[in-house]
Order: structure tokens, then sequence, then C-alpha cells
């Protein structure tokens, strides 16, 4: 009996240590992040899913505080999955009561990254689990992956160059699943090509994403409301 | 030649009905153009209806080039039928009025006649296509802006750069200009046979009705029928808001029409050539 009191402290213990140090490393990665009031960023989009074709396009990027956040094409139209407001690192960050779980060591583009789960309190959230890849040395995310009840898992990867220090990525990567797109051609009046047609392969991986190349960042000028509408 | 063609034209714009296609066309660009000014945000969560579900589209959607384009697919299908009535009477129509004998008996040649006849169709449908460009396209960026370009196929979404549309409408233009010459063309052949221009015109509209119907149905045993339809072709206007173009399947189509204009006229010439005229 005495052995097993001994045992379930030091586990108790072991556990609440490391839940102390993920939380500890979550801070620090907040407390980067938190320099950062508002942004306006200029980058390169690029979608990549099997049934839009759509060029690669200069955007813009708004970011406010607390989760204010735009990809605007100037005088064009710029296309994102719905839920893509994680594109913005700083939603990645829970916000209310949460609960982490310490999930090990992992190696993200040739970095070793920290592993932590976060389960939001909420039963509100949407979000049901998220995994962040922490960099601990620059204290930056390297990856997450995201489950959601609405939107289903996305994962999102960001590589960092320029502006390390404020949190910021310099290419982050947004990784969906996509549906099937059909519409009636009686509808569309489109031209019949003639001749077998390619068989719809339906065990195919329907994934999807959106790449944002940031070329460079105004970061704590001021970024006025409009600019969300 | 050149003298014939001009009659032609003379003539056949001092016909009212030759106006009744302009007014038409006008009054559906002029309705299109005003109903997306006032309603155009639903009808266009109606037709993004499906991408919405996944997506957010951002950005000056409803703008002057969807307007144009939502024009030409509306009207690229129905003004083949107006068509029918200027070239369907062409020939029947002289005939009709019993000036088609007198004419035979002027020392021009009857295929001089007939393709200065035919010139002077394809020219006029050419002003219609004008028309309804300038008053499509010109109005709808007046009104609505630019910006870039959603297309919607039945299996693929397009998005086409502002920078990257206007020679792709002014290729369409070319070849929606072909489209309307082969409608022309069928409708000149049936005017050769009769006497009543009401029978030509309504006998090539119904081909167009018919052969349209057959184009749009997506039922296998009709997939097979289509691309021997030069209904099908006409859509391949189309072709040119594809990314990247399919060049090959383009210009296969415009051959086809271009096959079958010269393959109507010389019947239309050969039939005119042996015709008994006695009317």
């Amino acid at each position: 009996m005495k052995l097993l009191l001994t045992f379930l402290t030091v586990f108790i213990l072991t556990y609440s240590s490391f839940a102390q140090n993920e939380e500890a490393l979550l801070q620090k990665v907040k407390a980067k992040m938190e320099k950062v009031n508002d942004y306006e960023a200029a980058g390169v989009m690029k979608l990549d899913v099997s049934f839009i074709k759509a060029p690669d396009s200069k955007v813009t990027i708004f970011f406010k505080k607390p989760n204010k956040f735009k990809v605007k094409k100037a005088d064009g139209i710029s296309i994102l999955p719905k839920g893509g407001v994680s594109v913005n690192t700083a939603s990645l960050l829970p916000v209310g009561s949460y609960q982490t779980i310490p999930g090990g060591k992992a190696v993200v583009d040739g970095i070793s990254t920290t592993i932590i789960k976060l389960i939001p309190a909420d039963e509100a959230s949407d979000i049901v689990l998220s995994t962040l890849y922490i960099d601990e040395k620059e204290a930056v995310i390297r990856k997450a992956v995201v489950n959601t009840k609405e939107s289903g898992g996305y994962e999102i990867g960001m590589s960092y160059r320029k502006y390390t220090t404020w949190g910021l990525p310099d290419k982050v990567i947004f990784s969906f699943n996509t549906k099937d797109y059909k519409l009636p051609k009686g509808i569309t009046f489109e031209y019949e090509k003639g001749g077998a047609k390619p068989v719809d392969d339906k065990s195919k991986n329907k994934k999807g994403s959106v790449t944002i190349v940031y070329e460079s960042y105004k970061i704590n000028k001021g970024v006025e409301e409009k600019n969300f509408l | 030649m050149l003298t014939l063609t001009r009659i032609e034209l003379f003539k056949i714009f001092k016909k009212a009905r030759t106006y009744i296609a302009f007014g038409a066309i006008g009054a559906i660009i002029i309705l299109i153009q005003l109903a997306m000014y006032a309603d155009g945000e639903s009808y266009l969560e109606f037709m993004l209806g499906n991408i919405n579900t996944a997506f957010e589209i951002e950005g000056n959607k409803l703008n002057g080039y969807f307007v144009f384009y939502l024009i030409l697919h509306t009207l690229l299908v129905h003004v083949p039928l107006l068509i029918c009535l200027v070239a369907g009477d062409a020939v029947a129509g002289e005939a009709n009025m019993g000036t088609l004998r007198l004419l035979v008996t002027k020392p021009i040649s009857r295929t001089g006649l007939i393709l200065s006849k035919f010139l002077a169709s394809s020219i006029y449908t050419l002003l219609l296509l004008t028309f309804m460009a300038v008053l499509g396209l010109g109005v709808s960026v007046a009104l609505f802006g630019v910006s870039d370009l959603m297309v919607q196929k039945s299996d693929m979404f397009i998005l086409l750069d502002k920078a990257d549309v206007l020679w792709r409408y002014a290729a369409a233009y070319g070849f929606a200009a072909l489209s309307m010459i082969t409608v022309a063309a069928v409708a000149f052949l049936f005017s050769v046979f009769a006497d009543n221009s009401i029978g030509p015109i309504i006998a090539a509209m119904s081909v167009v009705i018919v052969a349209t119907i057959l184009t749009t149905m997506d039922i296998p045993i009709f997939n097979a029928l289509k691309p021997y339809l030069f209904t099908n072709h006409m859509l391949n206007w189309k072709g040119f808001f594809d990314n990247p173009v399919d060049l090959r399947e383009v210009l296969k189509s415009a051959g086809v029409l271009v096959l079958h204009i010269v393959l109507f006229v010389s019947l239309a010439v050969y039939f005119f050539r042996k015709k008994d005229v006695l009317s």
C-alpha cells in the first residue's frame, strides 16, 4: 500500500511539473505574440484546391488584437477556406480556460519541437483539440493540427525568418479537407469534348491548401477598422 | 460583289424586322444589368451556393466582367433565333415579294448574287454581336466596375485575374461570330428552298432548338451525339475562359464551325444555281 501511494505521488508530481513546463512554454509563446497589437503585411497567396483554378495573387493581410484578421486582394477577389481565420497564428492560442497535455517531442522541418495538446474547457468552443508543435528555442509555433466541430480538421505549418522576434511567420501553409464540387451541365451550358470521361476517383485524397508568403510587415503602426469589413 | 453586298445590306436595314433583334437584345441586356444592380447579391449567393459552404470569397464579385459573362451565357443561346429572322428571309423574302425572278434576270451571276446575300447576312450578324458586346460590356463595366472574373464550370471554379480577361472577351467575340454565322448559314440554306420566309425561319429555329436541347441534356445517349452537333461546338467560346485555354479543342470547334459554314453556303449556292425561279 505504501509503495502504491509513493508511486501515485511521484506520478502526480511528475505530471504536474510537466504540465507546468508546458504552461510556461505556452506563456512564453503568448508573451511574444502579445507584443504585436496589429499589423499590415504584404504577401503572395497561392490556393491549391483540385476544383479551383485561381492565379497566385498579391494580397494584403490585416491583423488587430484580439482576433481580427483579413486577407484582401487589391481590386480583386480572394478565396479562403472557411475557418481560414486560423491562417493567423494568434488565433491558435486558446482564449479562456483550457487543459494542456504534454505530447512529447517531434521534428518539424528539421527543427526540434515540443508537442502540446490543448483541450478548451468551454463546451461551446468550436475547437475540440489543438496540437501545437512549439519551437522552444525561438518560442514560436512551427506547426498546429486543429480539430473542430464545424469545419473538420486542418493543419497549419509555419516557417520563420525575418520576423521571428515578433513571433510572426514568413510563410504559412494552411491545409484542409475539401468536398466534391459538381454543377449540372444543363446549368453551365458547357461544351462536350466527347470520348471516354475520366472516372472520378472517390478514394482520392481531397485535400486543399492555402499558402501565404509574407514579404513584409508593418507592425504596431495601427490598422483602420474599415480594413476588416 | 461589293456593290451587290451594299445593296443587300440596304434591303436588310430597310426592313423593320431587322431591328427586332437589336431591340430584343438591348432590352434583355438592360434588364439583366438592372436586375443585377438591384439584387445581384442574391443571385450571387444562389450561384455560389455550392462553393460558399466551404470557402469565403472576398472582393468585388459582382463586377462588370462577371455581369457581361452572365449576359453572354444567357444571350448566346438565344441570339441564334434572332439571326434566323434575317438570314431565313434573305432569298425566300425576295421570292415572297416576287422580286427574285426580276433579280436573276439581271446581268449578274447567280453565285455572286447568293454570296452577296450571305455576306450581307453575315455582316448583319456581326453588327448584332458588336451591339451586344458594346452595350453588354461597356454599360456593365460603367455600372459595376472591374475586378477578377469568376467562372463556374460543372466540375471547376475558375478565377481569372482582371488583367487577363479582356483578351478572352475579344477572342470569344471572334468565336461567337463564327458560331452565329453558322446559324445564319443554316437559315440561309433553308431560305433558298422556300418562297415564303416563315418556312425557313421556323425550320432553322427548330434545328437550332432541337440541337441545343440535345447539347444541354446530360444523358449518355445524347452525349454520344454531341461531338457531331454544331450547337455543341458553338458553346466552345467558353473555352477562352478556361485556364489554361485548351487551344486544340477551341481550334477544333472553330474548324468544325467553318466546315459547317462552307458546307451550308456551298449547298445554298449549288441549289440556287439549279433553282427554277418562278416567283
